[in-house]
């Protein structure tokens, strides 16, 4: 994988807010499956997409974070009915504003894996981490 | 409606009746086909097990040259044509691996800008089955007819996305818009033996022998087919297989192009059909559908 | 503060990757964090270790960096219990599934390490001790499917004295194996070991039979589940119908049986075979002469009502409506079966086209002597014996390119049994299989297969058929590969039994999002672990056995019936349950009361409350609460908080990337 790496060799600071159901399953199945992706991604888990509050990401994004990915269940999968779908709308309106000041969209991402998508979430990591090493580092609220 | 027009070595050479035919046709629907400047072979069996780059390089740049006829589609007569062409297209599509290499064989750069149509697909879908009965002078009632995909305007499945693969319909619904009825045949996608029919004419005798007999035991009197190899070998050998069998098959064998053109009234010399070698005249006479 | 830290190698897993002791250096780094590892933190000695480093260093939260919290959390939350710490105070920071697995560079990985478990130090820093809330059981169980899983469960549940629902959608309980001739490897009669379950079913006092009827919703939590049943209108009185049959023998409508695979015909008035519990038929709104003249003129007397002039009960009720059923339960059991994989995208095999093309359910109906030939092996084009019949195995199965890539499991034994009463109904009839490999894994199997092949000289040929055509005589051409002589082979067949396989129920993805039941890519239920809780999902509560989970054959599928029956007695046992303590609750001070919390629960969990000074603010109702956590989102003013996942806990988390 050095091909991959930037020549500054940026390492971006990654965190992905996972509910528990689908998303952290189907990262621990990639795990049981051994499959292999980029190290940069530091998994927090909640209990549903919804638990995703706007304050986690501007959090994030003022702790020196590079990237945030929010990650739940595929519509009509959720465990809790429907919080995935009030994630995602909270999530769109959001990100917009944040465009709108300036943030670069790849920061902030939202993915659907299920707990039986491995190869989903390896590729979700790797293309976060692709895209967040191509924009650079998160200076914005320096 | 515009189409860059691929016609492939058969449709100058052994099957200028399909040429003639689909030409005429295309005309009667105000169907524009602009022949791609400077096409080349398709390469068809002989590049593909020689060298896998080439046999998607000359296509590709059959494709390149397409786009100075101003069509965005590319419509292909020929089954074998059609099938390499839609074969180039889908890997330079799917596969940028594939599609680098095949750009730098062609020294041009190519991202499958133009569609690949079979005149088939052409008809049923862009020009709809409505329009096309709509477009019938003669009706062709009373003729029964086997219509014969062959095997390779129909898969691989994936690539083609052309009809079922075992059971495709297109051809019967374009050729039932005359009049005609089509028969429920199992020989539909069977193999002919193709290009066997030089160096191992055995096998396509006891093939054709086969797909012949499939098609007489449905009731059909004549077959309808959408590929010259296929036309050829079932009409070329079809004396041979009557003699090596004992048979007394009189199966006229047309293309789709030359049953649309009699039932629109086009004159059965401008569509070519005097050019068989099992002569479809007397049965048509027969039929009063040419006089 | 005091905080532990227990780095696990997991034999070589962690180790491999993860330099342990750079982990337990740098974490022993921060102030107030105490680390240590060992290979192997959940083994009795690695969780004395944790409980004796509670105790001697006074030690307030305890991390363990292991494997994934689904594995083990339970495992030191009980660890915590015995030293004396609530289970709460436990993080677990997951450095084997997310980390040593599925990376390969040391450095890049233990750094990795260091930041879960510096997440997972953040976090606890903010925790809290935890009390799980107690709640009643409703000792009554909830069976969706009355088939032989569902039968078996209910019977389970009932014998041990408690009340059993069983919901079923077709007009009779007995599902698929009603539909059997016999069964594999030992012949018995399907029907003589199924219809006694059936009626023990119906007679137990504690079991309750909803036929025709569907589950249309089910809210609630383990111990207290509501369900609503539709039981549809059956326009015959239950209460009153003796079974006599008069109805179904006066009627003149005739339409295909679903029962007999479309075969033979049934009346519009049916019971759908002899056996049928209940002994009650149903009237076929769509076809019956009465409903459809009522449908063209509704003011009209309606044509026809030959059954309710017969009836000697007076039980027909032509004006009967669906009635919805409330009932309360404690724990649900799933059994909703399969369906057989529709063949019709095999055009080769002529996608349904020929009649005496037939599935490996249709000829279980042949062969069966209360079908449609009395049991007699006539071919449906025209009634003649088949004295040739071809098998074809893998019709659906072990096939991704059009239909399923897994193997259905029972199809190899169902196929071998049915060549073998071919050639027990007709001696010198020819049969031949076509199959990919045989898998026959079971008690007694193979003997069986080595039986047909050498006793019944059943001819099996291994590789596929490419194609099926009728020929003009009427016959079928099936043509193959024999790849074990290499050669191509061409049968002509009177009939050809397709083996299709097994796939899930149309209804699985609609329930299993109703009920919270996770289903795998092939739409079968997921069950809450592949080895050791088979007959549990992830919902407490909810059970799952039979073909619903995977294809499985009648033993299999009363042995799970049995595993969920015995789990939800386990349940039933219980007076109180323990809820998990992971709830919403609001800061009532703080609250303004515009309850966009109350919008977005899905449970509704939230209710008003008035304040001495007649504000009116937001309070969660903890037995309703799942502890999802959209209500803190959406509280403009940070007034509600998510009891073990608080603001507070995840900005720390985020914090601690920095």
């Amino acid at each position: 994988m050095e091909e991959k790496k930037e020549k500054n060799g940026f390492e971006p600071r990654l965190v992905g807010i996972l509910c528990r159901w689908c998303s952290y399953q189907g990262a621990d199945l990639a795990g049981t499956s051994r499959l292999k992706y980029e190290p940069n991604m530091t998994v927090l888990r909640v209990p549903c997409s919804a638990r995703m509050s706007p304050l986690f990401l501007m959090k994030g994004l003022t702790s020196d974070i590079d990237g945030i990915l929010f990650s739940g269940c595929h519509p009509g999968d959720c465990h809790y009915i429907s919080g995935n779908m009030n994630a995602r709308r909270r999530f769109v309106i959001f990100k917009k504003l944040l465009e709108f000041a300036g943030m670069e969209p790849e920061r902030i991402q939202m993915s659907w894996c299920s707990a039986s998508e491995d190869k989903k979430w390896a590729d979700i990591v790797d293309s976060v981490t692709i895209e967040v090493k191509k924009t650079g580092p998160n200076n914005k609220f320096k | 409606m515009k189409y860059a027009y691929y016609p492939g070595c058969s449709l100058h050479s052994t099957s200028r009746e399909y040429d003639m035919s689909a030409k005429e046709v295309s005309t009667r629907l105000g169907i524009e086909l602009i022949e791609a400047p400077d096409w080349v072979c398709c390469g068809a069996t002989p590049a593909h097990v020689t060298m896998h780059v080439l046999s998607q390089a000359l296509p590709v740049k059959s494709l390149i040259n397409a786009k100075q006829t101003g069509a965005d589609t590319m419509a292909v007569c020929c089954a074998a044509c059609f099938s390499r062409l839609k074969i180039a297209n889908y890997h330079v599509l799917n596969d940028p691996g594939k599609k680098a290499k095949i750009n730098r064989a062609v020294g041009a750069e190519y991202n499958g800008e133009v569609a690949v149509k079979h005149l088939l697909e052409i008809l049923a879908k862009d020009f709809g089955l409505e329009n096309l009965k709509g477009k019938m002078t003669a009706k062709l009632d009373g003729l029964k007819v086997a219509c014969y995909y062959g095997c390779l305007l129909v898969r691989p499945r994936k690539i083609m996305q052309f009809d079922d693969e075992e059971n495709p319909t297109i051809m019967d619904a374009v050729v039932e818009t005359t009049g005609a009825k089509t028969v429920d045949w199992p020989g539909k996608v069977e193999c002919c033996g193709a290009s066997f029919s030089i160096t191992k004419t055995g096998v396509v005798l006891r093939l054709c022998r086969d797909i012949l007999q499939l098609a007489s035991d449905a009731g059909a009197e004549c077959i309808a087919v959408a590929c010259p190899l296929c036309q050829s070998n079932l009409d070329l050998r079809q004396p041979e297989v009557n003699k090596k069998y004992d048979k007394k098959f009189d199966m006229p064998v047309l293309y789709f192009t030359q049953i649309l053109g009699l039932a629109m009234g086009i004159d059965w010399k401008k569509l070519g059909l005097d050019k068989h070698i099992v002569s479809p005249l007397k049965f048509l006479k027969g039929k009063n559908i040419i006089k | 503060m005091k905080i532990g830290v227990f780095v696990c190698h997991c034999g070589t897993n962690i180790s491999a990757v993860i330099d342990v002791q750079k982990v337990v250096n740098d974490l022993a780094k921060m102030p107030g964090v105490f680390a240590m590892d060992y290979k192997f933190m959940c083994s009795d000695p690695g969780q004395n270790m944790i409980i004796s480093e509670i105790k001697q260093k006074k030690l307030d939260a305890v991390i363990v960096a292991a494997c994934s919290p689904c594995l083990h959390e339970l495992t030191f939350r009980n660890t915590l219990i015995r030293g004396g710490l609530n289970p709460y105070m436990l993080e677990i920071a997951n450095i084997r599934e997310q980390d040593s697995w599925v990376h390969t560079d040391r450095d890049k990985a233990t750094e990795k390490a260091v930041r879960l478990a510096k997440m997972a130090v953040a976090k606890a820093k903010r925790n809290q001790p935890l009390f799980p809330q107690e709640v009643s059981v409703e000792k009554s169980c909830l069976v969706i499917g009355g088939g032989i899983a569902g039968i078996q469960a209910a019977i389970d549940i009932s014998s041990a004295g408690y009340q059993t629902v069983i919901v079923e959608k077709e007009p009779s309980i007995g599902g698929k194996m009603a539909m059997f001739d016999k069964t594999f490897p030992t012949l018995d009669c399907s029907a003589c070991i199924l219809t006694p379950k059936m009626v023990q079913a119906s007679q137990s006092k504690k079991v309750k039979i909803y036929t025709y009827s569907e589950v249309e919703e089910i809210g609630g939590y383990v111990g207290n589940f509501n369900a609503r049943i539709r039981v549809k209108a059956r326009s015959v009185n239950m209460e009153k119908c003796t079974g006599c049959g008069i109805c179904w023998q006066k009627c003149p409508v005739k339409v295909n049986s679903e029962f007999e695979q479309n075969l033979g015909p049934r009346k519009a008035v049916y019971v759908p075979f002899a056996q049928a519990v209940p002994n009650v038929p149903v009237i076929d709104c769509v076809n019956c002469t009465y409903y459809r003249s009522k449908r063209q003129n509704p003011e009209s007397k309606g044509l026809c009502r030959i059954c309710e002039k017969f009836c000697p009960a007076g039980a027909i009720e032509f004006d009967q409506k669906d009635k919805i059923i409330e009932e309360k339960f404690g724990a649900v059991i799933v059994a909703t079966g399969f369906s057989a994989f529709d063949h019709k995208v095999y055009g080769e095999y002529g996608a349904g086209r020929y009649k005496d093309v037939v599935t490996a359910l249709q000829f279980e109906r042949l062969l069966n002597s209360s079908g449609p030939t009395q049991g007699k092996i006539l071919r449906p084009s025209d009634s003649k014996e088949a004295r040739t019949i071809v098998f074809v195995q893998c019709v659906g199965s072990r096939d991704e390119s059009k239909g399923v890539p897994y193997c259905s499991r029972v199809c190899c034994m169902y196929t071998a049994k049915q060549a073998l009463l071919l050639k027990e109904h007709i001696p010198d009839a020819n049969a031949y299989v076509f199959y990919i490999d045989i898998r026959a894994a079971g008690k007694n199997y193979e003997e069986f297969i080595e039986r047909v092949q050498d006793e019944y000289g059943v001819l099996y040929l291994r590789g596929r058929v490419s194609k099926i055509y009728r020929t003009g005589d009427g016959a079928l051409l099936v043509r193959g590969a024999d790849t074990l002589s290499g050669t191509q082979v061409e049968i002509s067949a009177d009939m050809v039994v397709l083996a299709t396989g097994l796939v899930s129920n149309p209804e699985t993805v609609k329930l299993g999002q109703m009920i919270g039941i996770p289903y795998d890519k092939n739409r079968f239920f997921t069950e809450s672990h592949p080895k050791l809780a088979p007959a549990e999902t992830q919902t407490a509560g909810v059970f799952i056995c039979g073909a619903c989970q995977f294809p499985k054959d009648i033993p299999d599928s009363v042995a799970q019936a049995g595993a969920a029956a015995s789990k939800v007695l386990g349940l039933f046992s219980q007076e109180h349950l323990m809820l998990e303590p992971v709830l919403a609750c609001v800061n009532q001070k703080i609250c303004n009361g515009c309850f966009h919390c109350r919008a977005v629960c899905p449970y509704n969990a939230i209710d008003e409350e008035i304040l001495k000074d007649k504000s009116v603010v937001a309070r969660v109702i903890e037995s309703k609460c799942h502890g999802c956590g959209n209500c803190i989102s959406a509280c403009p003013v940070s007034a509600v908080d998510l009891k073990g996942y608080t603001n507070e806990q995840i900005l720390e988390q985020l914090q601690s990337l920095r």
